[in-house]
């Protein structure tokens, strides 16, 4: 731990190391620095985006420890110990994941913006519901908003991955 | 929004977290999930120059039943709530904003940011479950109607840890949880829970009510309580009881509903809750 002084009080930074898509990664951090920053400004991984900044639109989700939340509203000090992923992780071998090719073939984007939380949210519901409804994936994605697609779209798209995973054995 | 620059610990023991809290005296606040406290901070509403994170301290998640009882450690999430197979309290948990939030924010939190609009208060109070707290000085159990003081004001003491929520297990009654707003992820403009236990005859023999956003603390529904207990419970008697779910009550208007809309609404969503919970008994 060193000191320096940074914004309005002398504070301290932490050592954090946070398994990031599948790699170790250290950083001195103030305690202050929220997640999404980390990822975005200290690691210049973008992918994962700032809509809202206020807990509401889901654009900053990523998965921790498997489990989608909102990294506008977490500290990268929480991170410590614990495995993120971003949609930069969602390659596998160089090639896009399901969910990605099922947001190409269905069209589930326009802009974009919200589509890495969407993935993310998606990805982490087909691990634990291989096969969900229409009805559940809805459910699920109800805190990822989305401005452009009406959602029909982003719904096909999940179940499009649904199929192929299921199709791969995943 | 970039909070304020604070000092932060994550202690790996109750003790060493009620310690930290006390050296760092009137500024230094919990972190349980931080999605009431870090949007505040965010916002520059609150500005804590010390965070004391309660992830590392061991024994502070999961729900155990005991003697008719269910014991929740103040760490589990909401998520863990929701799918913990506690009836009423699961339900409500299963309300709380979207998959994320729920993810991260905790019942302990909840409980102590006591706010009026928030969905688990009242369920603790319509359970008449308590809360356990360690301080400096030892462990007490604060129950439900007293450790809602006023808006965001609790009975916890600065450099206390709320550690531990009590639910009765309430076997034989039945539930019922009503919660209106416009999307499915807001707070709720108004919600009601209830819980009633039918006798032999098939009428009332016990009723709980709670309300959610109807004055500056969450609150039971007296009146309509009194009114059901012991009477049918048909659907004109839950009818007639839950006339009077507002009486007493001083909900804040707000940009969504006006104090007359909430007195409404609270009728409305009683008498829903009520014929779930009937049905369900
Ligand atoms: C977008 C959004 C929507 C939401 N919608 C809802 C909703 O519909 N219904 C609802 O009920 N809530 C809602 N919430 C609030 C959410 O449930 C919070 O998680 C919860 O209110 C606080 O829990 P936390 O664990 O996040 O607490 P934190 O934010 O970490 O802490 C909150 C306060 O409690 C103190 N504290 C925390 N843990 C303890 C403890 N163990 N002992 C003593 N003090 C403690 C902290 O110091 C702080 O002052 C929403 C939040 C967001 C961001
Ligand atoms: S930017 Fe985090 S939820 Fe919108
Ligand atoms: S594609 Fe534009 S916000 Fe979803």
């Amino acid at each position: 731990m060193s000191a320096t002084v940074s914004g309005e009080t002398a504070e301290t930074t932490h050592a954090i190391t946070v398994t990031l898509n599948r790699q170790e990664r250290s950083a001195e951090v103030e305690p202050r620095l929220l997640l999404v920053h980390f990822l975005r400004g200290t690691l210049g991984l973008t992918g994962t985006h700032v809509g809202c900044d206020t807990t509401s639109c889901g654009a900053c989700t990523v998965l921790l420890d498997g489990k989608p939340i909102k990294s506008c509203t977490f500290l990268a000090v929480q991170a410590d110990g614990r495995e993120v992923t971003t949609v930069e992780g969602l390659v596998r071998d160089g090639g896009l994941h399901p969910i990605q090719e099922g947001f190409k073939e269905e069209h589930g984007l326009q802009c974009g913006f919200c589509t890495p939380g969407m993935m993310l949210t998606a990805t982490a519901l087909l691990a634990e519901n291989p096969n969900p409804s229409e009805e559940e994936i809805r459910w699920a994605l109800s805190g990822n908003v989305c401005r452009c697609t009406g959602y029909q779209n982003i719904v096909k798209a999940v179940q499009w991955a649904a199929a192929k995973m299921a199709e791969e054995g995943r | 929004m970039i909070p304020v620059g604070f000092d932060y610990v994550a202690p790996q023991s109750l003790e060493d977290a009620i310690g930290a809290l006390a050296e760092g005296g009137e500024e230094a606040k919990l972190l349980a999930g931080g999605h009431s406290l870090l949007p505040l901070m965010k916002l520059r509403l609150a500005a804590p120059t010390l965070l004391v994170d309660l992830r590392r301290v061991p024994g502070l998640t999961g729900i155990e039943r005991q003697n008719g009882v269910f014991r929740i450690r103040a760490m589990t999430t909401h998520h863990q709530v929701a799918t913990g197979g506690l009836g009423l309290a699961s339900e409500a948990a299963a309300t709380i904003a979207d998959q994320q939030v729920r993810n991260r924010g905790t019942i302990g939190g909840s409980l102590a940011h006591g706010d009026t609009a928030a969905d688990m208060p009242a369920v603790l109070l319509a359970y008449e479950g308590d809360v356990a707290a360690r301080g400096p000085s030892g462990e007490r159990t604060i129950p439900a109607a007293e450790l809602f003081e006023d808006y965001l004001t609790t009975a916890l003491a600065p450099d206390e840890v709320l550690t531990e929520v009590r639910l009765p297990s309430m076997d034989g009654y039945g539930f019922g949880y009503q919660k209106f707003n416009r999307r499915r992820e807001d707070w709720a403009m108004v919600g009601a829970c209830a819980l009633v236990k039918k006798a032999p005859d098939g009428s009332c023999e016990d009723v709980r009510i709670g309300l959610t956003h109807m004055g500056s603390i969450p609150l039971r529904a007296s009146a309509a309580e009194d009114a059901l207990r012991g009477r049918g419970l048909d659907s004109d008697a839950i009818a007639g009881a839950a006339e009077q779910a507002a009486e007493g009550t001083g909900p804040p208007g707000d940009l969504n509903a006006t104090p007359e809309y909430k007195r409404h609404l609270a009728r409305v969503l009683c008498r829903r809750a009520l014929e779930e919970a009937a049905g369900r008994a």
